[in-house]
């Protein structure tokens, strides 16, 4: 039986804009388990957004309760809540989010800089080990400007990944890549949930359900749906199948 | 950072010169003895009414012996009588002034023979007609680089021998021709050229410089008495010191670099706000990159840190630059002016400091503006 990582109980989150107050969640149960790859699908506005930064611990709910791995979040200071993301959670955004004049094996180093326990050799091991997980060692002195979008995302996924989180929270991963890369990069998100690695992947693609081990739907600030997936589709099974194409590899 | 550079490099060049023209004048004055004395005429005042300069026969020999009998911390005393007429010799004449003196006034005022001799106190009680020429009146009379002695000039039509030449001199802190003098006895000007009873000016060496305010108090007294001055009376003399005198002009020099060196620090002070602004734009364009760095972990402090430390390192880049240029300004303009200019360790140290303080100061509002970005916007900024 796998240790449940995650409990929210009739979370609710209210933002003030001005006057108005606009219920972004409004009393939201979920739990999700270790090894679980959570598609969390929905149109704008539908909460999906709030859900994720409550999620990723950059935003603390109006009312309700978030358990990450057993830390009730709502006690928690801002710096300890960066201490959190620092050690229990990995980010992947739409847009990659690498910093410009920086290497890939830098960039991957970056969550580390802020774990005052890791030494800067022990530092390197570790990024080197995620962006072994992701294939990209021989790319690790390139900047991003010198990666594809694919190869950048990747560099991000070993970001996430070089602290041994809990989860991964993924924000639109694959909304800048073409459709072949795209696939590639779902790839990975598989290979590493097979290998035990908690993914939520927050999109508004329906399309993404298929590669996913459970869908929650959410709109209006509540959960509409919520279904485990029978027929899991793989992506590396879809690669198979698309037809090859002049993919242009950026060789430094 | 250009500000930053411009501002140290003009503070650093303002106080190089202004402390290379308080050495080369320490230089200066040094020369001329730190024990000297001098002892000038006064307007004296009874009541309020300046009594103008009717005082200014006020002293006289008497004063001289009295001093150089009574006065302890004093170590040699001479009278000096300014008289100036023309010179002739042969068929050159010139303008100079004479300088009746007693044999103990080359001492007193550092003043080297370089051929020939000073005159004797027997010539001086005879009243002789003996001189020493400058080399300004040398070679205005007789042509640069001749040797006159033996050789007998007129002065106000009274015939004069050269027994000594003076040892040039070159030009004073003030621009004065200090080779521009001739030197005889005080008995033979005060009566033969001057036809005056009084003296002009009293000159005096102290035992020593640290002996010097008690020589100048014991000259006040001695001279208040021979002066007849009641207690209520002003001096009818001024008495200066030439370590008082350095000191002076130290001061007022030191205030005249201040004030230039503060307004360099003006353009310091607007580099600095170069360098915040320089951080604001900074801080917006990364405000993605801020929001990353919180989401990975990096706390409030964290980015605080990371952005006070860039502004700084820009700051301490920009004055190390400043330095180099300031020096070569310095260097350049001393050149230029005839002055010299001397980079004072403390001023670089000094530099340095400000340097960091700025950009601990202006770098502080762009940090923090940074530390409180909300994570969430931040990751949407455009």
């Amino acid at each position: 039986m796998n240790k449940t990582i995650i409990e929210i109980h009739g979370l609710k989150k209210d933002y003030h804009i001005g006057e108005v107050t606009v219920h972004a969640l409004r009393g939201i149960d979920m739990s999700i388990k270790k090894g679980e790859f959570v598609a969390v699908m929905g149109v704008s506005g539908s909460g999906k957004s709030t859900m994720l930064n409550i999620l990723g611990c950059l935003d603390i709910p109006t009312k309700g309760d978030y358990f990450l791995d057993g830390v009730d979040i709502k006690s928690l200071s801002k710096d300890e809540l960066a201490k959190l993301r620092n050690q229990k959670l990995g980010f992947v955004f739409q847009s990659y989010n690498l910093l410009p004049r920086t290497t890939a094996l830098e960039n991957v180093e970056l969550p580390l800089y802020y774990n005052p326990r890791i030494k800067s050799k022990e530092r390197k091991e570790l990024a080197l080990y995620a962006l072994e997980a992701v294939g990209l060692t021989d790319r690790m002195h390139h900047m991003p400007n010198q990666l594809s979008g694919g190869q950048q995302q990747r560099v991000a996924i070993a970001r996430s990944l070089v602290n041994d989180p809990v989860m991964i929270l993924a924000d639109e991963p694959t909304g800048n890549l073409d459709t072949h890369t795209s696939f590639e990069i779902m790839e990975l998100f598989q290979d590493l949930n097979e290998r035990g690695r908690t993914i939520i992947y927050v999109t508004h693609e329906p399309d993404i359900a298929r590669f996913a081990t459970r869908n929650v739907v959410f709109r209006d600030g509540l959960i509409q749906r919520e279904n485990m997936v029978t027929e899991r589709t793989l992506a590396r099974e879809v690669l198979k199948t698309l037809p090859i194409e002049n993919i242009e590899e950026f060789d430094a | 950072m250009l500000g930053i550079i411009i501002g140290v490099a003009s503070v650093i060049a303002m106080l190089a010169l202004g402390e290379g023209s308080k050495r080369s004048m320490r230089e200066e004055m040094s020369k001329m003895g730190t024990n000297m004395i001098m002892v000038m005429p006064n307007f004296m005042r009874r009541g309020g009414v300046s009594l103008g300069s009717s005082s200014s026969n006020a002293m006289k020999m008497v004063d001289v012996i009295a001093l150089r009998n009574e006065a302890t911390a004093v170590s040699a005393v001479s009278p000096e009588i300014r008289a100036s007429g023309q010179i002739i010799y042969s068929n050159q004449n010139t303008q100079s002034t004479i300088y009746g003196v007693s044999e103990e006034y080359l001492g007193i005022k550092k003043l080297t023979v370089k051929s020939g001799r000073v005159f004797s106190a027997q010539e001086v009680k005879s009243m002789a007609k003996v001189c020493l020429l400058g080399q300004t009146v040398i070679e205005n009379l007789f042509g640069a680089g001749t040797d006159p002695l033996g050789l007998t000039i007129r002065i106000k039509n009274l015939p004069f021998l050269i027994v000594g030449v003076l040892e040039e001199k070159g030009e004073s802190g003030m621009g004065q021709d200090q080779d521009d003098l001739i030197i005889a006895p005080y008995t033979t000007v005060q009566r033969r050229l001057a036809a005056i009873d009084y003296i002009n000016g009293i000159y005096a060496s102290a035992v020593s410089e640290e002996k010097s305010s008690k020589a100048m108090a014991e000259v006040e007294e001695i001279l208040r008495r021979t002066h007849k001055l009641k207690d209520s009376d002003e001096n009818n003399f001024r008495i200066m010191s030439q370590s008082e005198l350095m000191a002076t002009m130290t001061s007022i020099t030191d205030i005249m670099t201040y004030l230039l060196g503060a307004i360099a620090g003006i353009s310091l002070l607007v580099g600095g706000i170069g360098i915040m602004n320089i951080m604001f734009v900074s801080v917006t364009e990364r405000t993605r990159e801020i929001g990353l760095r919180m989401s990975v972990g990096g706390r409030s402090q964290d980015i605080l840190k990371q952005f006070l430390v860039e502004s700084i390192i820009l700051s301490i880049i920009g004055g190390l630059l400043g330095i180099i240029l300031g020096y070569l300004i310095a260097k350049g303009a001393g050149t230029l002016m005839d002055t010299k200019a001397y980079v004072q360790t403390q001023a670089v140290i000094l530099a340095f400091i400000v340097c960091f303080a700025i950009g601990v100061f202006f770098g502080w509002y762009p940090a923090r503006k940074a530390a409180n970005l909300n994570p969430i916007d931040a990751l949407r900024y455009e």
